[in-house]
């Protein structure tokens, strides 16, 4: 034995607790916001939330909830909850996370139940607020699990919205000619694909910047599908146009689970991209986090000349997964024409691919929690649209932004940390 | 396992980095490849390991060639590598990156690292490695991460082991510990390939030294040689290698830190409370490992960093919010730790990186115009006074090699009438010959009258130039000790003891017994300026 082995350092070097005040004055502040608005501004009426809907198996009562008292309920709950997470950063260094979580829930409902009761009608159906949402999340979902396969391998990948719309565009010519939405799927996946071998081919063989790659088959997918929509798809004969007519996918309601009030119907009422979206997020987490596949994907991802010095190789890796991403996003671009809407339209992915960029760094390159992301997205882009309808004190277009400056504040490290994989958007290239 | 290299070659383009090198190891042996920085170990044993193909040569494994297409064919076939810079992702646990590549998984895949854990509990009770597979590698200090890189080759049934640099990350005592790792190794039966440019090292540990220089084997040598004569092996003529320093004469102090702290972004102490002085023709030491807070001590000087408290005083003036220029203008030489990224433009000549700070001033500029022919001047006057290698100096700074890059640096920020000098690193991956040279105008500085400080994490270094050396560990001072104080002291105080308990250790006292503590060793600080 060694004679010396005692005297080193035998634990890890202590480390300076990092006290960062982020949080807790962002949490102080939105407590400001919930006594000023919620409380002083609030309005006086009742807040209806509605359940169910007509002809639904079970009737679950509406929810109505005072305005006035439960803003001051969650007011009381949002400074205690401040008040708690100022503490604990001062004696702990670190905030635990029911606080988040109960903070984050609690503003959220009380800030719904203030834009309730301050619209016309007061009342929301919570139905049609999720099964709407699902229309954003389902291709919110895939996009960035698509970019949870490329950026943990260490590939950046803007070109999600390409992706979409290649699919979206392909699924319908396809399914439009041969009658069969499923074909159109399948060829969806295909297209995507092809996007991602050009991105995959251009940033890890030929070296090129992934981002100007990315955005430059972003720009080219879509004059592609622009020019063909033009020169294809609206050919008509006799009268109609026979190109842009998909065959859709039908909604596969599940036995008993649809029946549950507003879970029901927002995840066991979906076409067959639904549920392969629920299964594709499981699989994914577990994939990367319990499997040798995942373990090498990361380690591709963290640091290639490790992994290549075990005996992996790296650029195939990296290459094989921008290739699923490609399928994964593309999958996602035939859900706007087989099942959100009937036809394809010039640019209908809206810049959706890049939220769902979005969506991947605020759920931290976590499958679970980029979907989670998305489905906040999601929520929020439906509730202005509802509320747009319903005449609401707060502008539409200020709720519309509301998740995105949320994004910000969580990319920029307000609420916890949010770590990139460390090689993404590094090449490897053999010394 | 036998190993053999024969004929190997290595180009890059134009450049051979390895020229027919034949190279046997033994089984069991220990054996070193000596070599300067950019003689080519590296690139040997990154073709070993099948990083690299090589442009000619074979390799033989117990009398039998083989071909390496990949780390994993060399793996397959017995080679195990420690890379100096560590292969682990530093995200992941002990046992993730033992598993990495040759996991043991359930049915599809599952990854099973119970099996991983098991086999590093196992290597670490017999080699007496104190490492929990659990642990998160970024957490973990350098020296257990070495460990993790050892394990991970055992656990793959290395049976020769390369060593590539493994000491530069270590203090002395972790060195020796390594040392007692090899030896147990080779003890079992596996063969170590030790890659160093530290003789004392190679001396201590070797079976048989092969040296190598500029990409050839020069030949080999016995453990027992001479240290200057397998210096002079490397380097290629005979050197000195110690340097004849008179003692320092101090003067006046004229250049005082007192409790100076300095942050990061996100409030971590980098630096904290940190006090100590030079004076006048005296060169004070700054030893300790790697990223214990010795950039950020230079870079706090020189007014690089944003979050500074406390006092910095040269010559009666306070250097704290101070910008760059005023605290050059003040008489601050510096030579940064990265000389091709901080220390030169590689693109310019070396006439133009002569002049980088005084191309503003007369007679090198006139009315914002510089006067060429008066910077290529003073290129060849310095050219020559330093002894730069170079065709002409209106080559780009970096065709040069790097103990030449270092001397047009000094060059430079020694031009100066100085009123204190820093020098970051001086000599790293400088070839021994340069080292020499180097050392030599560092010390003149100091006699002509000017307070130096030299930072280095080589101990030979700190030994060599110190005449006082203090210790950082985790940002904190651990103590100024005398220059000639001994390396067992000083690589305690690397290893986080404060110097009175360094000293009570190696008297055999229990250290932090009350009432001992020796008289004095309060004003360790102040007080041991002989």
């Amino acid at each position: 034995m060694s004679v010396t082995a005692n005297i080193l350092p035998s634990k890890v070097v202590d480390r300076v607790a990092v006290r960062s005040w982020k949080t807790p004055i962002l949490f102080g502040a939105l407590a400001l916001f919930a006594v000023v608005v919620f409380v002083l501004l609030g309005p006086s009426g009742h807040a209806t939330f509605r359940l169910s809907q007509e002809g639904d198996a079970w009737q679950v009562p509406n929810l109505v909830l005072p305005a006035k008292v439960f803003g001051i309920i969650v007011a009381v709950v949002c400074v205690l909850l401040a008040a708690q997470s100022y503490r604990q950063m001062k004696n702990d260094g670190r905030i635990a996370k029911w606080v988040t979580m109960t903070f984050t829930v609690a503003f959220v409902i009380g800030l719904m139940v203030w834009i309730i009761g301050g619209t016309k009608t007061q009342n929301i159906t919570l139905v049609g607020l999720f099964t709407g949402a699902m229309l954003i999340t389902t291709p919110l979902v895939f996009g960035s699990l698509s970019g949870v396969l490329c950026e943990r391998s260490g590939v950046i990948n803007i070109a999600i919205e390409g992706q979409l719309l290649a699919g979206a565009f392909t699924a319908s010519l396809v399914s439009s000619i041969t009658h069969n939405a499923f074909a159109g799927l399948f060829a969806a996946a295909v297209a995507g694909v092809f996007v991602s071998f050009l991105l995959a081919a251009f940033s890890i063989k030929y070296v090129v910047n992934q981002i100007i790659v990315g955005v430059v088959l972003n720009v080219l997918v879509s004059g592609l599908t622009g020019f063909l929509f033009e020169k294809i798809m609206k050919i008509k004969v006799d009268g109609v146009t026979i190109y842009n007519q998909p065959a859709q996918l039908p909604d596969l309601p599940i036995p008993f689970l649809s029946e549950i009030p507003v879970i029901g119907p927002t995840l066991f009422r979906q076409s067959i991209i639904g549920y392969f979206m629920l299964i594709l997020v499981a699989a994914l987490w577990f994939g990367l986090f319990r499997t040798r596949w995942g373990l090498r994907i990361r380690a591709v991802g963290e640091h290639p000349m490790a992994a290549d010095t075990v005996g992996i190789n790296v650029n195939r890796t990296r290459f094989l997964n921008v290739l699923a991403g490609g399928a994964v996003a593309g999958i996602g671009g035939a859900y706007f024409t087989l099942v959100a809407v009937s036809s394809f339209s010039k640019d209908m992915t809206g810049g959706l691919g890049f939220i769902a960029l979005a969506a991947l760094i605020f759920g931290r390159w976590n499958p679970i929690g980029a979907a989670l992301a998305a489905l906040l997205f999601g929520v929020a882009g439906n509730l202005q649209s509802i509320l747009s309808l319903a005449g609401t004190p707060i502008d539409g277009q200020f709720l519309a932004m509301l998740p995105y400056a949320l994004t910000i504040l969580a990319v920029s490290g307000f609420v916890g940390k949010s770590r990139a994989p460390a090689a993404d958007g590094e090449p490897y290239v053999k010394g | 396992m036998k190993l053999e290299l024969k004929g190997i070659t290595k180009s890059f383009g134009a450049l051979i980095a390895n020229d027919h090198i034949d190279l046997v190891v033994e089984s069991g042996e220990i054996h070193s490849l000596l070599g300067e920085n950019g003689a080519g170990k590296s690139t040997l044993m990154n073709v070993l390991y099948g990083l690299y193909e090589p442009t000619a040569g074979e390799i033989l494994v117990d009398d039998k060639t083989v071909k390496f297409s990949g780390p994993a064919d060399a793996m397959a076939a017995g080679i195990g590598m420690v890379h100096q810079h560590f292969m682990l992702v530093p995200v992941f646990t002990v046992a993730e990156n033992v598993a990495l590549g040759a996991e043991s998984t359930g049915p599809g895949g599952i990854l099973n690292l119970e099996e991983t854990r098991r086999k590093i509990r196992e290597i670490s009770a017999r080699f007496g490695f104190d490492v929990d597979p659990d642990a998160l590698v970024e957490e973990l200090p350098v020296g257990v991460q070495q460990r993790v890189e050892i394990i991970k080759a055992l656990v793959r049934n290395a049976k020769i082991l390369i060593l590539d640099e493994p000491t530069a990350v270590l203090t002395p005592q972790e060195t020796d510990e390594l040392m007692d790792i090899m030896r147990q190794l080779k003890a079992g039966g596996t063969s170590i390939v030790f890659i160093s440019h530290k003789l004392r090292e190679v001396k201590a540990v070797s079976d048989t030294i092969t040296v190598i220089r500029r990409g050839k084997v020069v030949g080999s040598a016995d453990p027992s040689a001479a240290t200057t004569e397998l210096a002079s092996m490397m380097v290629g003529r005979s050197v000195s290698l110690t340097l004849d320093k008179a003692d320092a004469e101090p003067g006046p102090v004229t250049f005082k830190v007192t409790n100076l702290t300095v942050m990061n972004d996100a409030g971590q102490r980098l630096l904290d409370d940190v006090t100590f002085s030079v004076a006048d023709g005296e060169i004070l030491a700054v030893a300790g490992v790697q990223g214990n807070g010795q950039t950020e001590l230079t870079e706090a000087v020189l007014g690089l960093h944003k979050h500074v408290q406390g006092s910095i005083v040269l010559d009666g003036n306070e250097l704290v919010g101070r910008s760059v220029r005023q605290v050059l203008d003040a008489g601050v030489g510096f030579v940064p730790e990265d000389r091709q990224d901080d220390g030169l433009v590689g693109e310019f000549s070396i006439a133009e990186n002569l002049v980088l700070d005084l191309y503003k001033k007369e007679p090198y500029s006139k009315f914002g115009s510089m006067n060429r022919a008066v910077i290529a001047k003073n290129a060849e006057a310095k050219v020559a006074e330093f002894d730069v290698r170079t065709q002409s100096s209106q080559d780009a700074a970096d065709t040069l090699s790097g103990g030449n890059q270092q001397k047009v640096v000094l060059a430079r920020e020694l031009a100066r009438p100085l009123k204190l000098f820093i020098a970051s690193q001086p000599t790293r991956g400088v070839d021994v010959g340069s080292i020499e040279f180097l050392h030599k105008r560092i010390v003149a500085e100091r006699d002509a009258g000017t307070p130096v400080i030299i930072v280095s994490t080589e101990l030979d270094e700190v030994l060599e130039l110190g005449d006082r050396i203090a210790v950082l560990f985790a940002g904190k001072l651990m103590g100024i000790v005398p220059g000639k104080s001994s390396r067992e002291l000083l690589g305690l105080m690397m290893a986080g003891l404060p110097a009175d308990e360094a000293r009570a250790q190696l008297d055999g006292t229990v250290a932090g017994t009350a009432g001992t503590t020796p008289a004095g060793t309060a004003g360790t600080t102040e007080g041991e300026r002989s």
